[in-house]
């Protein structure tokens, strides 16, 4: 049997060889016969050779293997020789292979039944005839994947199929019309159809993974017309329906493979979003992957700056990413969710934000709007990543607005934004997030002020005071508070005396009820700026700043005398310096009411206690006091008129 | 010849996506010896490419910083110079010139870093120099309009110093520098 087997592929050796030869040396077809005849050889000898073959795999004892294997592989090479030769023979053009060759050869591949041999064959035929050939006999060649036993690699031979010709494509722009012709894209989407039907229990990897390889041929040789893609996708979703969530791993890869081929070709997420089908075929992601997904569509806008230019794709992209964005049912509960993941995809989220842009106002606010309605099923804790930065992108909207007046009608406004800007800081206020709350509310009075707007702008500091007042009980947070507070009352010139007299008021107050003396007397004295705005129009009042000085001063002392009770000596003498620099800042401003008496006054006071006994020693105060003598000795040689004020001001250097 | 990287006011995510694409590519790890940041970082991603550029990284406290243990001023040490660091949110006026001064005096600093205002400043006074870098991301600041991102690059050097300011205006990064030299004191 086996000295058989090997003599008729030795007799097929030379056979092959010589007819190679005889053609070669073009000898005729006349003499041995016509082409027909060499191809009907050679197809006969391909069919034997074949079932030899398949015979041959399940034959065999078992000690004998490695002989075996070494002989089947052997044999098999011969077997796709002989379609080799089939490619090679002069005169067989695609007539001959379409109408001959290729049926009589799927005909053997078919009928035998065996998953091995059908797989190389197959393999064969697709590698060794040319890729016009096999555009010009799409529909047979395809028609053969149905009828293939379900153990074969369909999969893999599609693919390999369609990678040909989108090399082919690739290969000269004059193939595509070729392709459009023989409408490949079509024939090559019933095929896949036509597979899957032929195999009901096929697995559903298998049957994503064949949209996976249509997909991509789809996108590298059709690129532009996305119709075709979505269609690939839609046919996806069909196969996906009712399935829900799909639960199995190796599936779910090809899913994410699916969705993740066009946003790697197009970079453009804008182009995705146009894929009618693209959200359905996301849904049937588990909770944890279509996160993931999700993420890998925030990265890939971010990495290409593409930017999300109307509420509409707002809607479209909201959608694809609403894992993210808010709580669906199948969602694990809060507890479940590990702190820093959910802090880094919320931060991501809030960077997206920054992409969502169009330059035209109408537009933008829609935008705004749009994400805010998104923004706001997200449940209390993803506000506080969210919603600031729409804060931020609303007050940029409205710094464009600023100036123009378009009136009452008009969809877009500062006074819009800013009906849009309360509701949405307020939101925060509620989380709760009264800190950050309280930050943007001044964020907002300060756009309010530049647009002369008062009434918003007071009302925005109103909201503030009420925050810091209910909401903030941790004195640091307090003292932070009031230096913004304070800081932006400072610069904001819109209110009339009676709104500014109120706002002060309240400042100063809340500034010397602080729990710890020294940040009381550094609130205090800050205020003093609020009464000296420098600005034109603004408040300049000498009387009220020195009076805020002067509490300053008295805070300072008080805190002296406690830390001379509770420790036994004076606390340093920083305050003292701060407050000493204050005058000569309002001093320089020209205040009539800050005598060069009161700051020698205190310059004395200051050296007097530096030297006490009583007083601990403090590097820091003495550097400090050191250079503001140094300042003022700077000041005095300027030879200006600051200097002939300065003149009556004695610095004595300590000893 | 020290290299200390200023930049600050990023509010990364709040009110920028990321630095500039152009910032990014210059800033390359393993060429600057310190990073000084006035704060408003944010968030600790930040913090963490920060890190990554130059171990040796000072961050003080911006309103906005997620993490609360930055101090609220930092003081070190870089060659001759004493260098003070303060976000500025905390001195009002908030960009007060004079008010920063006094702050300097207090700390008793050859150069203030600090911040808050997003608008780049160097300024020399008796006392010493301010510098702002501005805002590294070009973020909204409602005390500034128009803010161009930028950052500063100090090349320190006995008792000389060489600010070199990079601002980002219309995609191109431009450079300026300035030249300050700290005078020679008596021990």
């Amino acid at each position: 049997m086996k000295g058989k087997q090997l003599l008729y592929g030795l007799q097929f050796e030379k056979m092959s060889t010589g007819i190679m030869e005889r053609l070669k040396s073009g000898i005729g077809i006349s003499e041995g016969g016509t082409v027909m005849d060499a191809v009907e050889f050679v197809l006969q000898n391909f069919t034997e050779m074949n079932k030899l073959w398949v015979r041959m795999q399940h034959q065999g004892p078992a000690r004998e293997k490695e002989r075996r294997e070494k002989e089947r592989r052997e044999l098999r090479d011969l077997v796709g020789k002989n379609l080799h030769v089939l490619s090679q023979l002069e005169g067989v053009d695609l007539d001959m292979y379409k109408d001959v060759v290729l049926p009589r050869v799927l005909e053997q591949v078919v009928n035998c039944k065996d998953e091995i041999a059908q797989y190389y064959l197959m393999d064969c035929i697709i590698q060794v005839f040319p890729d016009d050939y096999h555009l010009q006999t799409l529909e047979t060649l395809l028609g053969a994947c149905p009828q293939l036993q379900p153990t074969v690699d369909v999969k893999t031979v599609m693919s390999q199929l369609m990678e040909r010709l989108s090399n082919y494509a690739a290969s000269s722009s004059e193939v595509l019309p070729d392709l459009l012709h023989v409408e490949a894209f079509a024939k090559l989407s019933s095929a896949v159809v036509k597979v899957i039907e032929a195999q009901p229990d096929m697995p559903l990897v298998g049957a994503v993974s064949l949209h996976v390889a249509l997909l991509t041929f789809t996108l590298r040789v059709h690129v532009d017309r996305l119709d075709y893609v979505d269609q690939v996708l839609g046919a996806c979703v069909k196969k996906l329906e009712g399935k829900g969530k799909v639960k199995d791993s190796k599936a779910t890869k090809q899913i994410v493979a699916l969705l993740s081929a066009p946003l790697e070709k197009y970079n453009d997420v804008v182009t995705v979003l146009r894929l009618t089908n693209y959200s359905k075929v996301m849904e049937h992601l588990d909770y944890e992957t279509n996160k993931v997904m999700a993420v890998v569509i925030i990265q890939s806008i971010m990495k290409n700056n593409t930017s999300i230019s109307s509420s509409e794709k707002v809607d479209a992209l909201f959608e694809l990413l609403k894992e993210l964005i808010k709580d669906s049912e199948g969602a694990p509960s809060m507890d479940e969710i590990d702190e820093d993941d959910f802090m880094e995809e919320q931060n991501l989220v809030a960077r997206l934000v920054h992409m969502l842009v169009n330059k035209d106002h109408e537009e933008m606010f829609k935008i705004l709007t749009t994400a805010r309605k998104h923004f706001g099923q997200g449940g209390p804790k993803r506000l506080k990543f969210t919603l600031p930065p729409l804060i931020f992108a609303a007050l940029k909207l409205v710094r464009c607005l600023q100036g123009h007046d378009a009136g009452d009608e008009a969809l877009v406004s500062p006074k819009k934004i800013f009906q849009f800007l309360h509701q949405t800081v307020e939101a925060l206020s509620t989380v709760p997030a009264p800190e950050l709350a309280l930050r943007l509310y001044l964020q907002c009075a300060e756009a309010a002020s530049d647009c002369s707007l008062e009434p918003v702008a007071y009302e925005f500091f109103t909201q503030a005071f009420l925050l810091y007042e209910e909401e903030i009980a941790d004195s640091r947070a307090q003292v932070t508070a009031m230096q913004l507070i304070i800081g932006t009352l400072q610069r904001t010139y819109v209110f009339g005396v009676e709104n500014r007299d109120t706002l002060t008021h309240k400042a100063t107050g809340y500034s010397a009820k602080l729990l710890k003396k020294p940040d009381q007397c550094r609130a205090v004295y800050a205020c003093s700026h609020l009464f000296w705005l420098e600005e034109d129009g603004g408040t300049q009042d000498g009387e009220r700043v020195l009076l805020c000085l002067k509490r300053a001063l008295r805070i300072a002392n008080a805190a002296q005398q406690m830390s001379s009770v509770t420790r036994g000596s004076s606390g340093p003498l920083t305050l003292f310096v701060e407050i000493l620099n204050k005058y000569l800042y309002y001093f320089e401003k020209g205040i009539p009411q800050v005598t060069s008496n009161l700051i020698q006054g205190l310059l004395e006071l200051i050296g007097t206690e530096l030297q006490s006994e009583n007083t601990a020693q403090d590097r820091a105060v003495d550097a400090f006091f050191a250079s503001t003598r140094r300042y003022i000795q700077f000041q005095k040689q300027k030879g200006d008129d600051l200097a002939e004020r300065y003149s009556s001001i004695q610095v004595v250097s300590p000893p | 010849m020290v290299l200390v990287l200023a930049l600050g006011d990023l509010h990364i995510p709040h009110r920028a996506p990321d630095l500039p694409a152009k910032f990014k590519s210059m800033l390359v790890p393993g060429k600057i010896q310190h990073i000084i940041s006035p704060g408003n970082l944010c968030i600790k991603e930040v913090h963490d490419y920060l890190k990554s550029l130059c171990p040796d990284l000072h961050v003080t406290r911006g309103e906005y910083d997620e993490d609360l243990r930055y101090p609220e001023s930092e003081q070190l040490k870089i060659g001759e110079f004493k260098l003070g660091i303060c976000h500025g949110h905390q001195v009002i006026p908030w960009g007060d010139l004079d008010s920063l001064a006094m702050l300097q005096r207090q700390l008793d600093v050859d150069i203030l870093i600090t911040g808050h205002t997003h608008q780049f400043k160097a300024y020399k006074h008796e006392g010493g120099v301010i510098i702002n870098p501005g805002s590294a991301t070009g973020a909204y600041s409602s005390i500034s309009y128009d803010i161009n991102p930028s950052f500063v690059l100090m090349d320190i050097d006995g008792l000389r110093v060489v600010v070199y300011v990079y601002e980002l205006i219309d995609g191109e990064v431009k450079v300026d520098k300035i030249d300050f030299k700290k005078p020679q004191t008596a021990a």
